[in-house]
């Protein structure tokens, strides 16, 4: 019943009927294309994929997903796709949320996600703003940010998602820039391949209530410096000349200049996103702009066990080991008879 | 074995004993009790129990807060309830005695373990003089035993720690109140087996106090009596087993899911007094049970909703608390109209409120706590054994419908223990769960998910994983038909009314109402829940009266029974007691503009007999 084996798949076969109703210019256009044509190329049919978003602009994705689909309540999309994955381990379940539906209100279902390690594709759109509700700050905004809410500015610190996914033992921990097509294919087919929680992180501009938040990364004026593509197994190197690189002193990271000082290629961390060690992918997620250029593509990526595996697996012991048998469950272990 | 030797003590037999056992929490307190209660059981009584224990797990020891108590009703006919107060009273400390008198009956047998009455434990219990030396227990037949001496003098030269013996003195209580009611003491012969396999001194050591009860009660000058409960005569034929009703719950929660060819998915977050529904599922999996504990009570249910998307019974368990979490997903299960189960185990509230207690306050809050219009069906189990018929019938219903369907239980049926007459599981009903799985069903029609059933305006149960049955649903309004996003004023009416429609179209699915009595006459007792067993006690003693008093219980709550109008009007006073401020009463007389009369006991206990037949004798005519 597969089609894929036959018939390649699309882009177009990802896409429903209903028009996009995302504000024009905004970012998560370029998302869609990207994840529809990612699927086009897994190859996996629409009928064998399952999209779970919350609530916010983000959210509406299952709507324009021509997959099973499901479009929850703020911040829950975690917990209804656990309880379908769990369900049917058959299906590749995909969840759509941002930073206000899983950092703020979903908090605590994107954490449990992540320990449990529930075989789930994360499309996490970061906009450092509250869209849909028109222009709050949100638990990603930086400090002192004026919005409605906080007209003299936010007092609010902000998480970092990537650090916060480390200390919730995310197994994958992927990031890209919306408009920056190739790696966020690479990362989404990366996601896509993982088994457990694959967290991707999009860096979404959102044109209307947060233009440019992130302009210092996605204009290609400033990408190459104030961006670094991590690539397993290699040293890291950036910057538009592909002169600089980052050195680890211990733990603390440092930028230093190719042929300056001294510096070789040898001298550069090489990245391991198969470090079992979540040490130096937590060293990655506090890399920050302006201090350092900003870590795209795939962060960490451990193989552990996957909870919805390890519950059917369990089901299909107890079922190998003992026959079910409903009249004697019933009665128990003693009864007696009323003649 | 000498728990079945004949005694040489004169008998007297009863119809039926109220016996409670009360100690610190951490003295077996409930084990005793229930295997108390099953051996009677066993030996043909009807029988009927009531757990009444503290929300501290192990509160500091001989204090009031640590007491639990255990009451147990066995009888020689049909029983409904654990009895209003104690023939019998076991206390192991002062605290017990302090906190459990007032449920012993005057002159009523009162077994204290004196040892325990010592200055600190007296101290602690608030008493300035020792009740078992200062007359004050003049009412009570006393029976003092020195339960830990005795415990030590049995369990010489076999090394243990004063500790050790200290934990086996409940089988010394146990003992002798089984050879003072004349109980067969094999099933505990059993049990200890079982508990202390691995620990070969400890099984002997226990074994050993549990005979030298039996033989204190037999050998000393102490009791002159035994009592003799015979085998009930009265009870319907068929094979039985005791059964608690969370254990009940998820029985019926079981067989439903096999009677439909599903799987079953419980998600829940631990709460008393419903957790024993999660201990039990998670024994279950071979019977494809999968059981998540989840982060939190929204993530229990949440999960529950993406289970039953990908059509399994979807079932989430909790008390009140954890209803006011899950309530927004309520009305999110209600907008996608898919089945799932939602097992309220009431307790006292608000808030944290009586953990450990029981409570029917949850009744408003399941049928209108929601944001917006959002109607669900509503059934309440009357008492453990019910509570597996209504597990079952909430399943069905919410297959049927494509509904969540709240079940209501409480804190006295969750952990109370009855005898259940096990049904054969070919003489239950199949479910069919009538899942839309292949397109070609479809004869080339567009899928339309919120494509009504004429007669019970179901939508479809859609397979996932279908090739081209995929589809899109939420929590945002839908059109009628195609499920797409909707603001359309007039659509959002008429989905209003059309989901309204399904949760009153299944009225037709509910029984005439039974009426125990006429079915007319000066007043009907309308129950609903636990308080059904006291009610149609009362109920039944009156009759014996020649009173024109009848009774009904309601299952269904959500909606009402289509006969129930009618038969109100037939009686001069409908009267509702309920364990809560008037609750289904507000309901009654907001459905039906009748004056409906109220009686209201909200202290965490079950309502009694007494107190019920005194209700019902004040709205009689004089």
């Amino acid at each position: 019943m597969t089609l894929a084996t036959d018939i390649a798949l699309k882009p177009k076969d990802f896409a429903t009927d209903q028009d996009p109703r995302w504000c024009p210019g905004c970012g998560d256009y370029a998302i869609l294309a990207a994840v529809q044509r990612a699927l086009a190329k897994q190859g996996v049919p629409p009928h064998e994929i399952a999209t779970i978003a919350g609530i916010g602009c983000s959210s509406r994705f299952p709507y324009y997903m021509a997959t099973y689909g499901f479009h929850t309540i703020h911040g829950r999309a975690p917990a209804v796709a656990t309880g379908l994955k769990v369900a049917r381990p058959d299906l590749q379940v995909w969840v759509a949320t941002g930073d206000g539906d899983s950092l703020s209100i979903g908090g605590n279902h994107f954490i449990h996600m992540l320990r449990r390690n529930v075989d789930l594709k994360v499309l996490l759109f970061n906009n450092r703003i509250y869209g849909l509700t028109k222009g709050q700050y949100s638990p990603t905004s930086e400090l002192g940010k004026k919005t409605k809410s906080s007209p003299q500015g936010s007092v609010d610190n902000p998480f970092l998602p990537m650090s916060l996914a480390v200390g919730a033992e995310g197994s994958f921990l992927g990031r890209s820039i919306d408009v920056d097509a190739k790696t966020l294919a690479d990362v989404l087919a990366a996601a896509a391949a993982h088994k457990g929680t694959a967290l991707v992180e999009i860096l979404q501009n959102c044109n209307i209530f947060n233009d440019g938040a992130w302009d210092h990364l996605s204009s290609k004026e400033f990408r190459a410096d104030q961006t670094i593509l991590l690539e397993h197994g290699k040293p890291m190197i950036f910057g538009a000349n592909r002169d600089k690189g980052i050195r680890l002193r211990g733990l603390r990271p440092e930028v230093v200049t190719i042929g300056e000082g001294g510096v070789t290629l040898d001298d550069l961390w090489i990245h391991d996103a198969h470090d079992e060690d979540p040490t130096r992918a937590f060293l990655l997620s506090r890399m920050e702009y302006p201090q350092f250029p900003v870590p795209v593509g795939v962060l960490r990526s451990v193989q552990r066990p996957v909870y919805d595996a390890l519950v059917n697996a369990q089901v299909a012991e107890q079922r190998a080991a003992k026959k079910a048998n409903l009249q004697g469950l019933l009665n128990g272990r003693s009864t007696w008879l009323v003649a | 074995m000498t728990a079945s030797a004949t005694s040489a003590k004169p008998r007297e037999v009863r119809d039926s004993v109220v016996i409670r056992f009360a100690g610190d929490s951490g003295d077996g307190i409930q084990l005793t009790g229930s295997q108390f209660s099953a051996a009677s059981a066993l030996a043909g009584n009807d029988t009927a129990t009531f757990p009444d224990y503290p929300a501290e797990i192990r509160a500091p020891t001989g204090t009031l807060a640590g007491v639990s108590g255990f009451q147990l009703h066995f009888a020689s006919r049909d029983i409904l309830t654990p009895g209003d107060r104690a023939d019998v009273l076991v206390v192991m400390n002062p605290a017990a005695l302090a906190a459990n008198r007032k449920w012993l009956k005057p002159n009523g047998i009162l077994i204290a373990n004196a040892d325990a009455f010592q200055a600190k434990n007296l101290r602690m219990a608030g008493y300035a003089e020792n009740p078992l030396e200062d007359g004050s227990l003049a009412d009570y037949q006393l029976f003092q035993i020195d339960l830990s001496r005795l415990t030590n003098d049995a369990l010489q030269g076999y090394g243990l720690s004063a500790k050790e013996v200290e934990r086996c003195k409940n089988y010394f209580a146990l003992g002798l109140v089984f050879w003072l009611f004349e109980r067969n003491g094999d099933l505990v012969e059993d049990e200890i087996r079982r508990k202390f396999a691995t620990k070969p001194l400890l099984l002997e050591a226990n074994l050993k106090v549990f005979h030298a009860g039996w033989d204190y009660g037999e050998n000393t000058e102490l009791f002159a009596l035994r009592y003799g409960v015979p085998a009930a005569q009265d009870i319907a034929p068929g094979t039985y087993r005791s059964i608690a009703g969370n254990e009940a719950v998820a029985l019926g929660l079981v067989a439903a899911a096999h009677k439909a060819g599903l799987e079953l998915f419980y998600g829940s977050y631990p709460i008393t007094p419903a957790s024993d529904i999660l201990h039990t599922f998670a024994g279950l999996k071979e019977y494809g049970v999968r059981t998540f504990q989840a982060e939190d009570e929204i993530a229990a249910i949440c999960a529950a909703i993406g289970a039953a998307y990908g059509n399994q019974l979807a079932v989430t368990g909790t008390s009140g608390p954890g209803i006011a979490l899950k309530s927004e997903a309520m009305g999110l299960a209600v907008m996608t109209e898919l089945p799932l189960v939602i097992v309220n185990v009431q307790r006292g509230g608000p808030s944290t409120g009586l953990p450990t207690k029981t409570e029917q306050a949850d009744l408003l809050q399941v049928l209108y706590g929601r944001n917006g219009e959002s109607p669900l069906p509503v059934l309440a189990a009357r008492s453990a054994g019910d509570a597996f018929d209504t597990a079952f019938e909430a399943a069905r219903i919410a297959i049927k419908y494509r509904v969540p369907v709240v079940l209501l239980t409480d804190g006295a049926i969750a952990n109370g223990a009855e005898p259940w007459k096990i049904p054969d599981v070919d003489s239950l009903p199949t479910i069919d769960p009538n899942l839309l799985d292949d397109a070609a069903k479809l004869d080339g029609q567009p899928l339309l998910p919120y494509l009504r059933e004429p007669e019970t305006l179901a939508r479809p149960w859609i397979k996932l994983g279908t090739p081209g049955l995929e589809h899109r649903i939420g929590g945002i309004e839908k059109w009628e038909k195609t499920g797409h996003i909707s603001y359309d004023p007039q659509n959002h009416h008429n989905m209003v009314k059309a989901r309204q429609a399904k949760v009153d179209a299944i009225a037709a699915e509910i029984s005439p109402t039974e009426l125990a009595g006429a079915a007319q006459g000066d007043v009907l007792v309308l129950t609903w829940g636990s308080p059904y067993g006291a009610a149609l006690t009362a109920v039944r003693e009156l009759q014996a009266q020649g009173r024109a008093v009848s009774h009904a219980n309601l299952r269904w709550l959500n909606p009402l029974p289509p006969d129930l109008r009618a038969i109100l009007q037939k009686f001069r006073v409908v009267l509702v007691p309920e364990i809560n401020n008037g609750q289904l009463v507000k309901v009654l007389r907001a459905a039906y503009a009748l004056d409906i009369q109220q009686y209201n006991r909200i202290s965490g206990q079950p309502l009694t007999v007494a107190e019920l037949r005194d209700a019902i004798v004040a709205v009689l005519p004089h």
